[in-house]
C-alpha cells in the first residue's frame, strides 16, 4: 500500500508549527499505525530529516501513551482502539491521512505529535485516591463488594488516561477521565469516607488545569479506546451536587 | 450560603445551574403551551382571554414570572459564559476534525440554538409581553396575536425559532438529566427518546400557531378576528 | 574471587523476616524529613516504594521516562498476582507458595528472600483492596481467584485481563497522593543517565529532562533503582518500547554487580512475528492455556500445507494432531511452566511442523473448550483477549485456533542485591524486575507483580531505614560537588559522541541487528559454540555502532532518537555480558537452556557446580568481567529435578 501523510510538525512548545506532507510506500496492511510511523521515521533519518516525535510505549493499548488525532478522529477511525492498536488494513491504498496532536489548552504540544498531559496527574493528585498508608489495611475479604458494583468500578477503572476524551470533546473537557476515577472510587465501600472531598477537589483541579466543561455531547464516550461510559459523568455530577449541598 | 454559591464557579456547578434553569424553563413551556392552545378553542378567544387575565391578576403567578425572567437571564448568561470558556479550552483548532462521527449537531451547537432562542425571546417579549402589559393594543390579546401572525416575516421568524428550540431541547432535555446526575446506563435510552419526543412536541406545538394563523387553517384566525 | 554477603538473617526460615523486622534499626520521624531518597522508576516496585517511603516521612524524588508515572510497563501485565491467602481452602499456604516459587525457579533463588516474598504476599492483597483496586469478585462479594501456569492451587488474584494496570494505578494513586501532599517530587519524562557516587556511596543521579534535553543533577542519601527488565535487548519482546537497562547498566559500570544476566524468560503464548517492520510482540495471557490446547500437525506435510494456505486447522483430523504438551507432560499438560512450554514449541517448529508462513508458530485451540463450556462462557472468560487477538491478526479465535509462538518476556537477571535489596554499592538499592530477584532461573506466572509490590510496599520501607539510620548526620551534598560535575560531563560527552558519529545507519537498525544476534544465539536454546560466535558478533556490532550510527537533532531539545541511542548502546554492552554468563553456566536451568546439557530434551541442572548466583563485576567495555559467586544454600527444601510430567 501507498499512504500519503500530512503530519503536524512543531519543534517545541513555542514554535508555531505546521502540517508537512510525506509519502510512505510499501505499507503492509498488517502493520500497526505506529509501525508505519516507524518506517517513515527510518526513511526520514535516512534522508537526514529529524524523525517525527510521537508518544508510545506499550503498543498493546494499555499504557495510554500513544495519542494521535488521525483524520479528524482521536485514535483514528476505529471504535474502541488506541492508535497503537490501529492497523493499516483499515485504510485504503493511496489514501491521504492527516495526523495531528491532541489539541487542548491543558495539553500543550511539546514537539510534533507529543503533548504534555501532566494535567491528568494533577487531577488524580487532587483526590483520585483512597488515603490508606502502606500497612494500614485490614484483611482483603473483610470488605464484601457486590459483584455488580465491583464490575462497574472495574469498567470505570479501565481508563488508560490517554486523553482521547479531551481531544475529541469540542470543549476540551476532561470530564470522562475525571468521572471515571470518581465513579470507580464512589462505587467501592473503601472509597466512601472521602467521596465528598474527592469529587469537589478533583473538579477543582480539572478546572484549574484549563479543561472546558462538559456539555454532554458524548464525543468522548464514542472515541474512548476503553469505551468508558458517560454514565460515569452522570455519577460525578450527582456526587458533586450532593457534596456541594452538604457544606 | 456564599460558600455553597461558590460551586457555580466550577465547570460542573455552572452546568448544574444551566440544567436547573433549563428544566424550569421546560416546565414553563408546558404551562405556556397549554395557555396558548386555548386559542384553538374556536370561541372567539374567550377562554384564552380569561386565562391570561387570571394569570396577569394572580399574585403568585406574578412572582413566578420574576423567577422565570431571572431563570432566562441566568440561563442565557451562564450559557454564554460556558460557551466562551469552552472555546478558550482549545486555543488551536484541528486541521481536520470529524465531529459528525462522534456526536450530534444538536449537542455541539447549544450555544448557537440558544442564542437564536434568546433573539426570538427579545422579539417575542417586546411584541407580546410588553405591549400587553405596558402598552396599548387594539382589540383583544388574541386578536392581536392573530393579526401579528398575518405578517409573513414575523411568522417565519417564529417557525424558524421553534425549529431551533426543538433542536435545543432535543439535546437539552436529556442533557439536563445527565447534568443533575439522574442518568445511568438504564435510563439513558429512555431519556434520549423522551428528550426527542418533548422537543418535537414543543416544536410542533408552538410552531403550529404562526402556521395555523397565517394560513387560517380550519378558520382559526377568522374565528378569533370575528370575520 | 570474593564472596558476596547476602546478609540473610539467622533463624529458621519462617522466622527470618520477623526477626529482621524486630531488630532492624529505625529512623525517627524528625530525621526522616531530613533524608532524601531518589527512586528511579514508578512501576509497581518504584511506585509502591516511593509512595510508602513518603508516607513514612522521607523526602522522595521519583523519576520515570514516560509522561506520567501511571504508564510504567507494569501496566501491561494481564494475568494476575499470586498471594498465599488460601481463600479457596484448597491447601495453599505461605510455605507452598514459597516452595512453588523456589521449584519454579529451578532452585536458583535464595530461600530467605523467597520465603519473605511468600509471607508478604498476603499483605499486598490487603493493601491493594484497601486502595480500591477492583479485583474480580464472586457473587457473595468476596474475592475471586484463578489458577495460573505452574501452580496446582488457585491463588491468583486478578482484575479482568488488566491486573497489572489496576495494581499500578493503585500504587500510582498512592504516589500522586504524596505528590499532592508535597512529600514526593515527581519528575516524569526524565531519564536517569548516570549514577553519582561520593566516597563510595550512591549519592545521586544525573537525569536528562526528555523535553528540554537539559541534564539535571539530583542528590539523594540513597538511590533506589526500580527501572524494570531488559528484555528489549532482544529487540522484539513483549516489553514496552521504552523498557531499557540504562539505569541498571550505569550502576553496573559504577560498581554494582550484575546477577545472572543470562536468565531470560521466553513466554510461550505470544502472537507470532509476521514481518520485518514489527516493533514488538504481543503477549496473549497465559490464562488462555487453562482452556486452550496447544497442537501442531503430526506430519510435516500437513504443516507445510497449512503454511502454504492449502489446508487450514479444521482440515487436520483429530488423529493427525499432536497435542504435544499433553503428550509429553500428562500431569500438567497445557499448564506446564513457561520455559517448558516454550521449548516444546520451538522443538515442534524446528521439526518442520510450524503452522505460520515463517514456520515459527503453533496452534492454541479453543474448540474443545467451546464444545464443553459453550461460546458464551469462553468469550466471557477471555473477554478482552479474543478481540485483541482478532484486531491484531484479523483472525477470530472462536472460529479458527489462535496462532502463537514464544517470545522474550521477562528477565530474571538484574543487579545483584542482598537480603536488604542493596546492591554492592552502599546506598544503592534495586527493586522489582531490575534486580536479580527472587525468581531464580525462571519466574512463575503472576509472581512478578507480587515481587514488585513486595519489594516496594513491604521490604524496602524496613531495609532502607537500616542504612539511613546511620546517614542522619550526612548533610545534603550540593550538586556542584566534583562527583556530580564529573558525572554530568561524562553523560554529556556520551551524547555528543552519538551525535558526532554522523554515520549512515539508524539506531533502530542497530537495535534490530542486536536483537537478531541475541535471539539466534542466546535465545531459547544456547550452545557454547553459538555463544562464542555471538560474543564476536556483538563486539563487531558495538564497534560498528560507534563508527556508523546516525543520530540527528540536538542535545538540548526533545530528541527521542538520542534517548534511544543511549539505550541501545547500553543494550549492546549488556548483551555481551549475557552471552558471557550463558557461556559460563554449563548447565540447563529454567530460562537458560544449553543444548549440550539435556536429558532427552529435559533441562539438566548441575547442582554440584552451578548451585550459585553469578554476580559479575564490570571491568571495562569489552573486557572480561570478574565473576563472583553467591553459593545458594537450601535448608528447607530438597533439591529435586523439576518434573512436570
Ligand atoms: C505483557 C506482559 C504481561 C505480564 N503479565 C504479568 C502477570 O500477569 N503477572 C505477573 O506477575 N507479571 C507479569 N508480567 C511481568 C511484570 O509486569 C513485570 O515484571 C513488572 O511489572 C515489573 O515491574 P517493575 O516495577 O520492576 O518495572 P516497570 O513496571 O517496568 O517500571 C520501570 C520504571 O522504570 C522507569 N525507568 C526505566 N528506566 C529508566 C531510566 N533510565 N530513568 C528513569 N526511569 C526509568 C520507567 O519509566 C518505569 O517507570 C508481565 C510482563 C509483560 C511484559
Ligand atoms: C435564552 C436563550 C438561551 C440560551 C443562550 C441557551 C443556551 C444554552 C446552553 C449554552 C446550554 C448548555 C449546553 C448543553 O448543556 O449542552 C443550554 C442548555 C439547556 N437549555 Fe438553553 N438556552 C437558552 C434558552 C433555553 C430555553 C428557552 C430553554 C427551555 C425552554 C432551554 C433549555 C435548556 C435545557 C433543558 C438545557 C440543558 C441543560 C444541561 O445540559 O444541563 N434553554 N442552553
Ligand atoms: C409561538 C407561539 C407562542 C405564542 C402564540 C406566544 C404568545 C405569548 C403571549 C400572548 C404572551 C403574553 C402573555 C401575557 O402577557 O400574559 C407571551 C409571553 C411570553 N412568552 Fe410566549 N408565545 C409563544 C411561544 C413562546 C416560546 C416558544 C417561548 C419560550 C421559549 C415563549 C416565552 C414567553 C415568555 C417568557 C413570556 C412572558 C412571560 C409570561 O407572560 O408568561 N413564548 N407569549
Ligand atoms: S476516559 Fe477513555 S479517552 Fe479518556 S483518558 Fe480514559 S481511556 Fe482515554
Ligand atoms: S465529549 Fe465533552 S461535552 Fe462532555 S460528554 Fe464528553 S466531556
Ligand atoms: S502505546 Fe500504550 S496504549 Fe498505545
Amino acid at each position: 500500500m501507498k499512504i500519503n501523510l500530512k503530519v503536524w510538525r512543531q519543534k517545541n512548545s513555542s514554535d508555531k508549527g505546521g502540517i508537512k506532507s510525506y509519502v510512505v510506500n510499501d505499507v503492509n496492511p498488517d502493520m500497526s499505525f505506529l509501525e508505519m510511523f516507524d518506517v517513515l521515521n527510518e526513511q526520514l533519518v535516512h534522508e537526514g530529516e529529524e524523525p517525527i516525535a510521537f508518544d508510545h510505549d506499550c503498543r498493546e493499548g494499555i499504557c495510554g501513551m500513544c495519542s494521535m488525532y488521525i483524520n479528524g478522529r482521536a485514535h483514528g477511525p476505529m471504535h474502541g482502539t488506541t492508535t497503537c492498536q490501529l492497523y493499516m488494513r483499515h485504510f485504503k491504498d493511496g489514501e491521504t491521512i492527516v495526523v495531528e496532536p491532541w489539541r487542548a489548552k491543558a495539553f500543550p504540544v511539546l514537539r510534533d505529535l507529543v503533548v504534555d498531559r501532566t494535567a491528568f496527574d494533577k487531577i488524580i493528585s487532587a483526590g483520585g485516591f483512597i488515603s490508606v498508608n502502606t500497612g494500614q489495611a485490614i484483611d482483603a475479604n473483610a470488605i464484601a463488594v457486590s459483584k455488580a458494583n465491583a464490575e462497574e468500578a472495574m469498567d470505570a477503572a479501565a481508563c488508560i488516561g490517554c486523553g482521547a476524551c479531551v481531544a475529541a470533546c469540542k470543549n476540551a473537557s476532561a470530564m470522562l477521565f475525571t468521572s471515571a476515577k470518581v465513579s470507580q472510587l464512589a462505587l467501592l465501600p473503601q472509597g466512601d469516607p472521602e467521596r465528598k472531598v474527592r469529587v469537589l477537589k478533583m473538579v477543582e483541579a480539572h478546572d484549574e488545569a484549563g479543561f472546558g466543561s462538559c456539555t454532554n455531547t458524548g464525543a468522548c464516550e464514542a472515541e474512548c479506546p476503553k469505551e468508558i461510559s458517560i454514565s460515569h459523568i452522570a455519577r460525578l455530577n450527582r456526587e458533586f451536587a450532593l457534596a456541594s449541598l452538604e457544606n | 450560603m456564599i460558600e455553597s454559591l461558590k460551586i457555580f464557579y466550577t465547570t460542573t456547578g455552572r452546568k448544574l445551574l444551566m440544567a436547573l434553569t433549563g428544566l424550569f424553563l421546560v416546565t414553563f413551556l408546558v404551562e405556556h403551551l397549554y395557555g396558548n392552545l386555548l386559542l384553538y378553542k374556536m370561541d372567539g378567544g374567550k377562554a384564552f382571554e380569561e386565562y391570561s387575565e387570571f394569570m396577569a391578576g394572580n399574585l403568585l403567578i406574578r412572582t413566578v414570572e420574576y423567577i422565570l425572567f431571572s431563570a432566562i437571564i441566568l440561563h442565557a448568561i451562564d450559557g454564554l459564559l460556558i460557551t466562551l470558556a469552552n472555546r478558550k479550552a482549545r486555543p488551536v483548532s484541528y486541521e481536520m476534525n470529524r465531529q459528525t462521527r462522534n456526536s450530534t449537531w444538536f449537542s455541539r451547537n447549544m450555544g448557537l440554538t440558544g442564542a437564536v432562542i434568546l433573539f426570538f425571546l427579545v422579539v417575542h417579549l417586546r411584541n407580546f409581553f410588553f405591549v400587553f402589559r405596558f402598552g396599548q393594543i387594539e382589540g383583544t390579546m388574541s386578536q392581536y396575536i392573530a393579526k401579528s401572525f398575518q405578517i409573513p416575516w414575523y411568522s417565519s421568524l417564529y417557525v424558524f425559532s421553534m425549529v431551533l428550540l426543538g433542536m435545543h431541547l432535543n439535546h437539552g432535555f436529556q442533557s439536563a438529566f445527565q447534568t443533575i446526575g439522574l442518568n445511568n446506563k438504564k435510563y439513558k435510552v429512555t431519556l434520549k427518546y423522551l428528550g426527542t419526543f418533548i422537543a418535537l412536541f414543543f416544536m410542533i406545538g408552538f410552531a403550529s400557531f404562526p402556521i395555523v394563523f397565517y394560513f387560517d387553517i380550519c378558520g382559526v384566525a377568522s374565528n378569533i378576528l370575528g370575520q | 574471587m570474593s564472596t558476596l554477603n547476602s546478609k540473610i538473617p539467622s533463624g529458621s526460615l519462617p522466622e527470618k523476616w520477623t526477626h529482621y523486622k524486630e531488630l532492624v534499626k529505625l529512623v525517627n520521624p524528625a530525621n526522616k524529613r531530613k533524608l532524601d531518597v531518589i527512586v528511579i522508576g514508578t512501576g509497581l516496585a518504584g511506585g509502591a516504594a516511593a509512595a510508602s517511603l513518603a508516607e513514612l516521612g522521607y523526602k522522595v524524588k521519583a523519576f520515570c521516562f514516560q509522561d506520567s508515572p501511571r504508564r510504567a510497563h507494569s501496566i501491561a501485565a494481564q494475568g494476575g498476582i499470586n498471594a498465599a491467602k488460601n481463600y479457596k481452602n484448597d491447601g495453599d499456604s505461605v510455605f507452598r507458595l514459597f516452595y512453588d516459587t523456589i521449584k519454579g525457579g529451578d532452585f536458583r533463588a535464595r530461600e530467605g528472600n523467597v520465603h519473605r516474598l511468600a509471607e508478604v504476599s498476603v499483605n499486598i492483597i490487603d493493601q491493594c483492596v484497601a486502595q480500591g483496586v477492583p479485583f474480580a469478585r464472586e457473587y457473595g462479594g468476596l474475592l475471586d481467584n484463578r489458577s495460573f501456569g505452574g501452580a496446582q492451587v488457585s491463588r491468583t488474584f486478578y482484575a479482568r485481563g488488566q491486573t497489572g494496570q489496576q495494581l499500578l494505578l493503585g500504587a500510582y494513586q498512592a504516589l500522586e497522593r504524596q505528590v499532592g501532599l508535597g512529600t514526593v517530587q515527581m519528575y516524569s519524562r526524565h531519564e536517569m543517565v548516570e549514577l553519582v557516587i561520593v566516597d563510595g556511596k550512591a549519592r545521586g543521579i544525573i537525569a536528562r529532562d526528555l523535553v528540554t534535553g537539559e541534564l539535571t543533577k539530583h542528590f539523594g542519601h540513597a538511590v533506589l533503582l526500580a527501572s524494570g527488565g531488559y528484555g528489549n535487548v532482544f529487540y522484539l519482546s513483549t516489553n514496552a518500547m521504552g523498557s531499557n537497562v540504562t539505569a541498571a547498566w550505569k550502576a553496573h559500570k559504577k560498581g554494582a554487580y550484575f546477577g545472572n544476566p543470562c536468565y531470560t524468560q521466553i513466554h510461550p503464548t505470544c502472537i507470532p512475528v509476521t514481518g520485518e517492520y514489527q516493533s514488538k510482540l504481543t503477549l496473549m495471557s497465559e490464562s488462555l492455556r487453562n482452556d486452550g490446547r496447544v497442537w501442531v500437525p503430526k506430519t510435516k506435510e500437513d504443516a507445510q500445507a497449512i503454511r502454504e494456505g492449502k489446508k487450514t486447522a479444521v482440515d487436520i483430523k483429530e488423529d493427525d494432531r499432536d497435542y504435544y504438551l499433553e503428550r509429553k507432560y500428562p500431569s500438567y499438560g497445557n499448564l506446564c511452566p513457561r520455559d517448558i512450554a516454550s521449548r516444546a514449541a520451538k522443538e515442534a517448529c524446528d521439526d518442520g511442523r510450524g503452522i505460520v508462513p515463517s514456520g515459527l508458530g503453533v496452534f492454541l485451540d479453543f474448540a474443545d473448550a467451546i464444545k464443553r463450556l459453550g461460546v458464551d462462557v469462553v468469550k466471557a472468560r477471555y473477554g478482552e483477549l479474543f478481540p485483541m487477538y482478532q484486531n491484531i491478526t484479523n483472525d477470530d479465535p472462536l472460529k479458527t485456533p489462535m496462532k502463537i509462538y514464544p517470545a522474550v518476556h521477562y528477565t530474571m537477571g538484574g543487579l545483584w542485591v542482598d537480603y536488604e535489596l542493596m546492591t554492592t554499592v552502599p546506598g544503592l538499592y534495586c527493586l522489582g524486575e531490575a534486580n536479580f530477584s527472587d525468581h531464580g532461573a525462571n519466574r512463575l506466572g503472576a509472581s512478578a507483580l507480587m515481587q514488585g509490590l513486595a519489594d516496594g510496599y513491604f521490604v524496602i520501607p524496613y531495609t532502607l531505614g537500616n542504612y539511613l539510620s546511620s546517614e542522619i548526620f550526612t548533610k545534603p551534598i550540593p550538586t556542584d560537588h566534583p562527583a556530580f560535575v564529573e558525572a554530568e560531563k561524562s553523560a554529556r560527552d556520551r551524547m555528543n559522541q552519538f551525535l558526532n558519529v554522523k554515520g549512515k545507519t539508524s539506531v533502530e537498525e542497530f537495535h534490530k541487528r542486536l536483537g537478531k544476534i541475541m535471539w539466534e544465539y542466546c535465545g531459547m536454546a544456547r550452545t557454547a559454540e553459538g555463544l562464542k560466535k555471538a560474543r564476536t558478533l556483538i563486539q563487531q556490532l558495538r564497534e560498528n555502532f560507534w563508527k556508523d550510527v546516525r543520530v540527528l537533532g540536538e542535545i538540548n531539545s526533545f530528541n527521542s532518537d538520542l534517548d534511544k541511542a543511549g539505550r541501545v548502546a547500553d543494550f549492546i554492552e549488556l548483551a555481551e555480558l549475557m552471552v558471557i554468563d550463558a557461556l559460563n553456566r554449563n548447565e540447563s536451568c529454567g530460562g537458560h537452556f544449553r543444548s549440550e546439557y539435556q536429558d532427552a530434551g529435559e533441562a539438566k541442572r548441575d547442582d554440584e557446580n552451578y548451585r550459585y548466583a553469578a554476580a559479575w563485576e564490570f571491568t571495562g567495555v569489552g573486557a572480561d568481567p570478574v565473576l563472583h559467586k553467591e553459593q545458594l544454600e537450601f535448608d528447607s527444601v530438597e533439591l529435586q529435578v523439576r518434573s512436570y510430567k
